[in-house]
């Protein structure tokens, strides 16, 4: 009893000098390489040849020697071409730029937009940061949630949803938001977005932007300012000027 | 492609860079500027960084990542140092001085700047030292003492939050515990630059970044050891050496490597008569400070297998053992019964110049001139009279001043590391190329592959080769030939063409270049060659021998069918291997640690061991045992202390007692005018080498081959290889 009572003296009376530190937060993937039935050197990794092309005409963008540097949009041509990043991907990209396969590796595990595992179709990231949950991200986190039957991290059965949750994406004033491959989706509400997963899972291709009606990020009730006809030259300047 | 893995090498490209900008045609050294460390005035030229600045008056930075052999990184920040008028603390490892430049390396400002780096450091940092293999040596204790805070805010008794990482498994030599990485990219840098192996780099970012290899994967380097010494943590530590010593406790020799002809200088650890490990020692000239993977790990193989008493051959043909008394008795009786031209010696491949002396004089005494390596020189034209024929006279360090370097049959990279680890220094940062006749190989940079025929040898001497004009037009071109291919049939023919070629290509060489280089594969073979020993065995074949004297020789170049009936054979050495399981006589000798002894490398440098350890049970230095032998055979020899047996040496071949020093040899003329009666017919058969993969470098002598370390290497490379992720690099 004694013991206790010093031990919440020492913790609330005497505070100790220093900083707080919390369980250091970790990424939620690996950042080493473990076969899995997915992703191992048997998975036959290619360019189309469409995308072969495309991969050859990045690649002469760069100086004779500085191949090396289109390694980033080859890893991104791979990703849109195989939905993810397998190992086998990297090394065809390594092979491709002549280059050693752990310079890629570097790279494909520095970026977080290089996906090394497998994920849905659609890769739903919701903003969770402070203006769009402000403006009610936590609805449209448990809407999507509820929707494709996955946790945040998981994938929906149908393998066609991928749900993350995300700091940031830099549309603070359309929140809530969420980015789905390469669209952004804005001003959302919950009907919104019910709306959106299911024209994608239906095959549909919903408009990206606000859905509130705004054309961009215009202010939602109409213009406050710079209302009337922009003033022409001379406006207030003196007659005699 | 580019040949620097990074463009990380600023600093001197940087230089290069100013100067190519301010140079005119006349190229005018450039001007030296004037900065203050520490109010100390210094002139530097431009491109130095603040850290070197720092370092020519004396003060020395403290630093992690920043090591002069490799690339610039900066990422530690430990280096920060104030720069007056500047409002942050800059980098000084990377940042180059500019003129007038006030540096404070002991400011407020630059202390709060340690202290701030080393505090962050040591957050993510386990305080495992007392377990930890690197304590007493290691860089961040001893700036942490030096330059880190007297007291820790950390508070964090419950160890819920440090950061933790998984060890990887990367090969039986380095053992990884990563979670004290302190991501300096030293090793990774290593790895990429010197070693040629892009096996390592960092994965992840932030506090989830980690050094590694990403997928499962063994470290395939034979420089692989040096990774353990550029760590200035405890994240890489030698597996053989775990929680075996603390660097305080154990003592330190200074000797040289005999596992190849390299002569690298290396530090032998012992305690309690024991040697614990060994590391490398700076020498500029040789070794620079990194050492092979077998020079350092292969020290497990002088505790086993080992020859500790005197031992003969009883009549079931077991050997037992015996006392030195009877054993001396015995050789020196079958010494003394065989005509003269009935004995021969034969000296192995990690024999010192004192036993090689020692037991020249006595066979002389007893009249037999047999005396021979066993490693094949050919003696046709003018053979071993002229040493400028079996050194590699451009000397090691020389290499970085060639231009172009031609490899006839040798796979340096396998059979003298560091030898190779200078060409892909070289053919970094000089410029430098290089060109291989033999089979193809991965030597870690980009060669061109001119055959591997003998025949292209040929073709290069009469010029009518495709490769011939770039050799013509080089400057500085080097030759380095193997020594292997002179054990070929045709060894004289290659030899004397390659002597021709560097003759042709002397001509159009810089005046004084030298272009030949023998590279040797064991470190007695130059010593024996100076004092006066035939190369191979065949001639001695032919004769009818009854007394066999192996000093050291377990390469298996004769068996005791070679002797006439009743013969015996002697074997003087350290290891059961080769040669003592078919001796009738044994006699122990001394390995490299447990002798003071001088070995010649194969650019002629003569160095000397020094004892570290005492020989283990009854064994003894070599050339005392054949002093005692020779007493009881009758013929004295008259030296009875090292330096008398070294006056002995300085008569025969004075450079053997100059330890440290080159001696030059330049008789190429002569020589080539003598070996142009050579039949210059070659053999059809390729020319090859015996080391092509890494799985070939671990077990090449007698210690090596005893050695669980260098067989456990053996076996994690050929797993390696059953890998899908092996890609066939070596």
């Amino acid at each position: 009893m004694q013991s206790s009572l010093r031990k919440v003296f020492r913790t609330f009376v005497c505070p100790t000098r220093g900083f707080k530190s919390s369980p250091a937060s970790c990424h939620d993937s690996l950042f080493v390489h473990r076969d899995s039935k997915e992703d191992n050197l048997d998975v036959n990794f290619e360019f189309t040849p469409e995308n072969r092309k495309r991969a050859d005409a990045i690649i002469s963008i760069y100086p004779e020697g500085h191949q090396r540097a289109a390694v980033i949009p080859l890893l991104d041509l791979a990703q849109r071409q195989y939905g993810w990043l397998p190992i086998s991907a990297m090394h065809h990209v390594a092979d491709l730029l002549n280059m050693p396969k752990m310079r890629v590796y570097e790279v494909a595990t520095f970026y977080t937009m290089f996906i090394r595992k497998p994920i849905g179709k659609f890769h739903v990231q919701v903003c969770t940061t402070t203006p769009c949950w402000l403006r009610g991200s936590d609805e449209i986190v448990d809407c999507i949630r509820k929707k494709i039957g996955a946790d945040v991290g998981g994938t929906s059965k149908d393998g066609l949803f991928t749900l993350s949750e995300v700091e940031c994406l830099g549309a603070c004033v359309n929140a809530p938001m969420v980015q789905i491959n390469d669209d952004y989706y804005e001003d959302l509400t919950v009907q919104d977005t019910e709306e959106i997963l299911d024209d994608l899972k239906n095959g549909k291709k919903p408009r990206a932007g606000p859905r509130s009606g705004r054309y961009a990020a215009e202010p939602a009730g109409g213009l406050t300012s710079l209302t009337g006809e922009p003033t022409g030259p001379g406006f207030k300047v003196r007659p005699d000027l | 492609m580019l040949r620097l893995p990074f463009s990380r090498g600023l600093p001197c490209v940087r230089v290069v860079w100013s100067a190519a900008v301010r140079g005119t045609a006349s190229n005018p050294a450039p001007e030296k500027i004037e900065v203050f460390v520490d109010d100390k005035s210094v002139l530097v030229d431009p491109g130095t960084t603040v850290l070197q600045a720092a370092a020519m008056v004396g003060v020395e930075i403290p630093r992690f990542c920043y090591h002069e052999r490799l690339s610039v990184a900066g990422n530690c920040r430990m280096c920060l140092v104030e720069v007056e008028k500047s409002p942050k603390p800059v980098a000084a490892c990377a940042m180059p001085v500019m003129k007038g430049w006030r540096i404070k390396t002991n400011s407020e400002m630059t202390r709060r700047a340690r202290e701030g780096v080393m505090e962050f450091l040591l957050v993510n940092h386990p305080l495992d030292c007392p377990i930890c293999d690197q304590g007493g040596e290691c860089d961040l204790q001893d700036q942490s003492m030096a330059f880190g805070s007297d007291r820790s805010r950390f508070t964090d008794i419950h160890h819920s939050g440090k950061r933790a990482v998984e060890d990887k498994d990367i090969g039986p030599l380095v053992k990884t515990i990563m979670t004290r990485c302190i991501h300096c990219t030293r090793c990774i840098r290593f790895a990429s630059e010197v070693a040629g192996v892009d096996d390592l780099g960092t994965t992840g970012r932030g506090s989830d970044m980690q050094v590694g290899t990403y997928i499962e994967k063994m470290f395939l380097s034979e420089l692989s050891g040096n990774i353990i010494d550029l760590c200035p943590v405890g994240a890489l530590t030698s597996k053989p050496y775990s929680f075996t010593a603390r660097p305080w406790e154990t003592r330190k020799t200074e000797s040289i490597d005999v596992l190849d002809a390299v002569g690298s200088n290396i530090i032998v650890s012992t305690r309690t008569g024991e040697v614990l490990r060994i590391l490398p020692r700076l020498n500029e000239d040789i070794n620079e400070e990194w050492l092979a993977d077998k020079a350092r790990f292969a020290y497990d193989g002088l505790k086993r297998q080992r020859l500790m008493t005197p031992m003969m051959r009883n009549k079931d043909g077991e050997l037992v053992v015996v006392d030195w008394e009877d054993a001396l008795i015995a050789t020196a009786s079958a010494l003394s019964h065989a005509q003269p031209d009935e004995i021969a010696g034969i000296a192995g491949g990690l024999v010192d110049a004192e036993a090689l002396v020692a037991l020249k004089d006595l066979l002389n005494r007893l009249g037999s001139e047999n005396l021979v390596t066993e490693t094949i020189f050919p003696m046709e034209g003018s053979g071993t009279d002229f040493r400028t024929n079996y050194l590699a006279n451009s000397t090691i360090a020389g290499i970085e001043e060639a231009d172009l370097v031609l490899l006839v049959g040798t796979n340096p990279r396998f059979e003298a590391p560091l030898y190779n680890s200078r060409i892909r220094k070289s053919y970094l940062h000089n410029e430098q190329n290089v060109a291989l006749l033999g089979p193809k190989i991965n030597l870690t940079y980009d060669y061109e592959h001119l055959g591997d025929s003998a025949s292209d040898l040929k073709k290069l001497v009469d010029g009518s080769h495709p490769f011939s004009a770039k050799l013509k037009a080089a400057k500085r071109p080097l030759i380095v030939l193997g020594s292997q291919q002179l054990a070929r049939s045709d060894g004289a023919a290659i030899l004397s063409h390659v002597q021709q070629l560097a003759k042709k290509l002397s001509s159009s060489a810089e005046p004084d270049w030298k272009i030949l280089n023998v590279l040797h594969s064991n470190a007695s073979q130059v010593a024996a060659l100076d004092l006066g020993y035939k190369a191979g065995t065949a001639e001695i074949r032919q004769k009818p021998l009854k007394v066999v004297y192996l000093l050291g020789a377990d390469e298996g170049t004769i068996s005791p069918n070679d002797l006439a009936s009743g013969g015996v054979v002697i074997y003087q050495g350290h290891h059961g291997d080769v040669g003592a399981s078919m001796a009738d006589i044994v006699l122990p000798g001394a390995a490299y640690t447990e002798k003071q002894g001088t070995y010649v490398n194969t650019e002629g440098r003569a160095q000397q061991t020094l004892v570290a350890v005492t020989p283990p049970g009854l064994a003894r230095e070599d050339w005392k045992i054949i002093r005692a032998l020779s007493e009881l055979a009758g013929y004295k020899l008259p030296y009875d202390t090292l330096f008398e047996i070294r006056d002995r040496l300085d008569d025969i071949a004075p450079h053997l007692t100059r330890h440290g020093e080159v001696e030059e040899a330049s008789f190429l003329d002569q020589s080539v005018e003598l070996s142009k009666n050579i039949a210059s017919s070659f053999d059809s058969s390729p020319i090859d080498v015996k080391q092509k993969h890494l799985e070939d470098f671990f077990m090449t002598d007698a210690i090596s081959r005893a050695s669980p370390t260098m067989a456990k290497c053996v076996q994690a490379v050929l797993k390696q290889k059953q890998s899908k992720y092996y890609e066939g690099e070596v």
